[in-house]
């Protein structure tokens, strides 16, 4: 895969290339991470294993914004331990205690299967990185990796939400879509108020509880989790 | 300096907090209601002082801007003479209406729906007063939202009826039919222009594909809101099933909005191809028309002031046609009278037309029932509100001394001075709109002699009026104070037109230029002294009446019924009867046919007639045509029905194609 990446790379028109070498490297190698994350994701059956990807993915971003902050204050540190607190041990916490109430481990039957969501999410990546060269960009973001792992990654986040049928799977797919949307904003950072990014995480954080009650219920009534069942609500 | 708007500010404000307090009070002490009186009269006394200092202050136009936190422009809002145009009638309209409540729509008789009322009154005054306001596409779009919001809560305020709410959903899809049209003839317009800043005069020629589609969008989106045929359906419903003083409000201010947005859209291209007016000239005619023959058959005396206010939106926008036929022919002349005049008769429509709907509102009030059959011979029993209803509908008639009469003048002396001048392209038009406003006028004074003839004259029809009486003060004060503003309008017309002249110049910047421009080419003073005469000599002749009945006694007796030893009740016109010849030469028009049983043999047979006049675009046109696209969107509904997972798949479908789009753009 980092093969596929780096000939890509390569094609980016010089344009683009504005970002100081250093810094390059520094933010380039934590969002190869995160793609590598969001294939493994989309491959993974074990909820667990689901779960925790979705965790250091959290940890890894939130870590990105104080590299790409220019000027690294008290307030930027705050907004990332605290992005560490709720999507590395908070929202982890949430879901795996989801899990062990409802007894289940493993997503069964998916709508694709996990080796072509793969391969799905791998094309994906690899035409949003063309796409990325093509955008009309005011100014020229600190890494080139940027925009293609923000589509990447929400990406990622859709194929979890329409493949998959179980209630914390989709929980999870909200989650990297979010962060999808989270990476994209550290293009924004000097234009977005932190106040923004700070709402964004409280309404995450306040839907994954609602969301965990909810599954919490729905495991009581309907003995499964299963989406699916979800329709015999219907009118 | 900026001292109007910030009175305007605070007054809007005002308006809007007027019904909170009362959300939080008993539901059964008046104690609101006086609360929300006393803030309005405050708003409206704040937003006279400010009209009173924009005026002192020579109707300089004045603007104000803020930052916000929406992106898309700022805060603007601005005053000029067109605004306080508006301005005035909506301050008038809501602090008499609220006094009106007062006795009309008592907290202690309502205590389920008065507070509501109350503070969705507040809410629409003030939306409408930052409708004119708004100098910022966004916020105009905000206001306007608010106010069509605020209306559909008023309509409803009795949402245990049927009918009631079969009206306000009615008139809540309209409302966003008309947003659609609006939100994208604001993005045209910030397309042509560049921001959201309002009322500028475009650079670009009207004839171009844009201009047409933002003047047909604005046509439709505020030509809904205005009520001019075809586009009328929410408009009788809506009037006849809100409370009395809520549709005095609708009437006499909410339906000037949407002339308001067609004044504000006809000003922004400085040469509007001719068709333009045309169409609008046309609408015009047929509103007042058409809207005129199906209030003369209304069985139902508020739809039957329901229809004729689309009459008399029809006349304004005759004017405002005329105005916008006088600038693309180039005629300064065909502006100012074409303009004034419509904006005058507006001015007018807004004083006697909620009279009207107070004076029905006390008969409702009194008797239970809207329907002109079952009443009559009132005048005995409310005889102050008679005296105030038929001012009000002698001014609608536009009968001479009252103020009605001289908004029309002023459009029979345009249409007139155009055809001789002998311009072909408008002639063609002009020419058989005199003819229709005279028809106009003649059937708006049948209907009004039918109101009053059947409800006020005559005899009583059922027992149920023995206890109606005169509304009280709070009731009679409000109509009385509107009586008496038909009156003064129409003795001070040079005062008026002053305001008018500078409204036209005001929204014809190339006319600031013209000279022989600043005065309205219409012998306003004579006029003036004309109506002063017949005034005076109208109050003459009621004394003189009056002191010659008081010299003779008068035994009431049934009216003359050919010979019949017995007359009854029955034997008198009734309001079917009255307005028969009309509705059976109307008869394709509209569905509800008068009917009567032939006679046969010597002795009468029990008959009936009666006759209710349903509107047929609705009845006949938009609800089957709804049916039918329900039928086919029907279509759609395997698409609709799904489970989340394929929501989320067609939002990931909808962002693919968004990107792909960009890309290949780029």
């Amino acid at each position: 895969m980092t093969g596929l990446f780096r000939c890509s790379l390569g094609s980016i028109p010089a344009g683009i290339h504005a970002a100081p070498g250093a810094m390059h490297g520094l933010v380039n190698s934590p969002l190869g991470l995160v793609l590598l994350l969001n294939l493994f994701m989309l491959g993974v059956s074990r909820m667990r294993s689901l779960i925790f990807a979705a965790a250091a993915q959290g940890i890894i971003l939130s870590g990105l914004l104080m590299v790409i902050e220019p000027q690294c204050d008290g307030l930027v540190i705050c907004i990332a331990l605290l992005t560490v607190l709720i999507k590395g041990v908070v929202i982890p916490r949430m879901l795996l205690k989801a899990l062990r109430d409802a007894k289940i481990k493993r997503e069964v039957e998916p709508l694709i299967g996990f080796l072509p969501s793969m391969l799905l999410g791998a094309t994906g990546t690899a035409a949003a990185i063309v796409f990325a060269t093509n955008l009309p960009m005011t100014v020229s973001p600190p890494s080139t990796l940027i925009i293609p792992a923000s589509f990447s990654t929400i990406l990622t986040g859709f194929l979890l939400l329409t493949t998959r049928y179980k209630a914390i799977t989709q929980v999870i797919g909200y989650l990297i879509l979010e962060n999808g949307i989270y990476i994209f904003g550290l293009l924004l950072v000097a234009a977005v108020p932190f106040l923004v990014e700070l709402g964004i995480l409280l309404d995450l954080f306040v839907g994954i509880f609602v969301v965990s009650i909810i599954i919490h219920h729905i495991n009581e009534t309907f003995s499964s989790l299963d989406t699916r069942r979800l329709t015999a609500l219907k009118e | 300096m900026n001292i109007t708007i910030y009175l305007l500010l605070a007054s809007t404000a005002c308006m809007t907090l007027s019904g909170l307090p009362g959300l939080l009070l008993s539901r059964r002490r008046m104690a609101g209601q006086w609360i929300a009186l006393a803030l309005n009269l405050l708003a409206s006394a704040a937003g006279m002082a400010a009209l009173l200092t924009f005026a002192g202050n020579g109707c300089q136009s004045d603007l104000m801007t803020w930052g916000w936190a929406l992106p898309w422009g700022r805060f603007a809002v601005g005053v000029d003479v067109i605004t306080g145009m508006f301005l005035l009638p909506i301050l008038v309209v809501s602090a008499l209406g609220a006094v009106y409540g007062l006795g009309y729509w008592k907290q202690a008789q309502h205590p389920g729906n008065g507070r509501k009322l109350r503070f969705f009154w507040g809410l629409m005054s003030a939306g409408m007063m930052l409708t004119t306001m708004a100098r910022n596409g966004v916020l105009f779009l905000m206001a306007w939202e608010i106010m069509a919001t605020a209306a559909f809560f008023l309509i409803t305020t009795e949402d245990q009826r049927e009918d009631v709410r079969a009206a306000g959903w009615i008139y809540l899809i309209v409302a966003h039919l008309g947003m659609i049209c609006l939100i994208a003839m604001f993005v045209l317009l910030r397309w042509i222009d560049g921001t959201f800043n309002l009322w500028f005069t475009a650079k670009m020629p009207a004839a171009s594909g844009v201009a047409t589609a933002i003047f047909l969008l604005g046509l439709v989106g505020f030509g809904l809101k205005a009520g001019i045929m075809p586009l009328h359906v929410w408009l009788p419903g809506a009037h006849a099933n809100a409370p009395s003083h809520v549709s005095a409000l609708f009437s006499g201010v909410m339906l000037n909005i949407g002339i308001y947005g067609l004044v504000r859209i006809g000003g922004i291209f400085p040469a509007p191809p001719i068709w333009w007016g045309a169409t609008l000239f046309i609408m015009g005619v047929g509103s007042a028309v058409v809207g005129m023959i199906f209030a003369f058959c209304q069985n139902d005396y508020k739809r039957l002031l329901a229809y004729s206010s689309i009459e008399n939106m029809g006349i304004v926008i005759i004017g405002l046609a005329l105005a916008l036929i006088g600038k693309s022919i180039h005629r300064p002349d065909l502006i100012l009278l074409g303009l004034g005049g419509a904006l005058f008769h507006m001015l007018n429509h807004s004083l006697f037309k909620p009279l009207l709907f107070m004076g029905a509102g006390s008969i409702l009030h009194a008797i239970h029932t809207r329907r002109i059959d079952q009443l009559g011979g009132l005048a005995r029993k409310m005889p102050v509100t008679l005296l105030l209803f038929l001012i009000g509908a002698m001014a609608i008639c536009g009968l001479p001394g009252l103020n009605g009469f001289v908004g029309e003048w002023l459009l029979y002396l345009a249409m007139l001075h155009t055809v001789s001048m002998g311009h072909m392209d408008a002639v063609v038009w002009l020419s058989f709109g005199v003819p229709a406003l005279a028809v106009t006028g003649a059937l708006a004074v049948a209907s009004f002699v039918k109101v009053v003839g059947t409800v006020f004259l005559g005899n009583q029809r059922s027992s149920d009026l023995d206890q109606a009486h005169d509304p009280g003060f709070s009731s009679l004060v409000p109509m009385a104070i509107l009586a008496l503003g038909c009156m003064v309008a129409a003795l001070v017309p040079t005062t008026i037109t002053g305001m008018l002249v500078r409204a036209v110049q005001s929204w014809n910047q190339a006319m600031l230029s013209v000279r022989g421009s600043a005065k309205m080419p219409a012998p306003m003073h004579d006029m003036a002294i004309l109506d002063a005469a017949l005034l005076v000599a109208g109050i003459l002749m009621v004394i003189a009446f009056w002191l010659i009945r008081r010299r003779k006694t008068v035994a009431p007796r049934p009216t003359w019924s050919c010979g019949y030893a017995k007359p009854t009740s029955k034997m008198q016109y009734s309001g079917a009867s009255f307005s028969r010849m009309l509705a059976q030469l109307f008869n394709w028009m509209m569905p509800g046919r008068p009917f009567v049983l032939p006679q046969r043999g010597l002795f009468l047979q029990p008959t009936t007639l009666t006759h209710d006049a349903s509107d047929t675009l609705l009845d006949k046109g938009l609800i089957p045509g709804f049916a039918l696209l329900r039928r086919l969107f029907l279509w759609f509904r395997p698409l609709q029905n799904k489970p989340v997972n394929i929501y989320v798949a067609y939002m990931l479908a909808i962002l693919l194609l968004l990107l792909l789009a960009l890309r290949f753009q780029v």
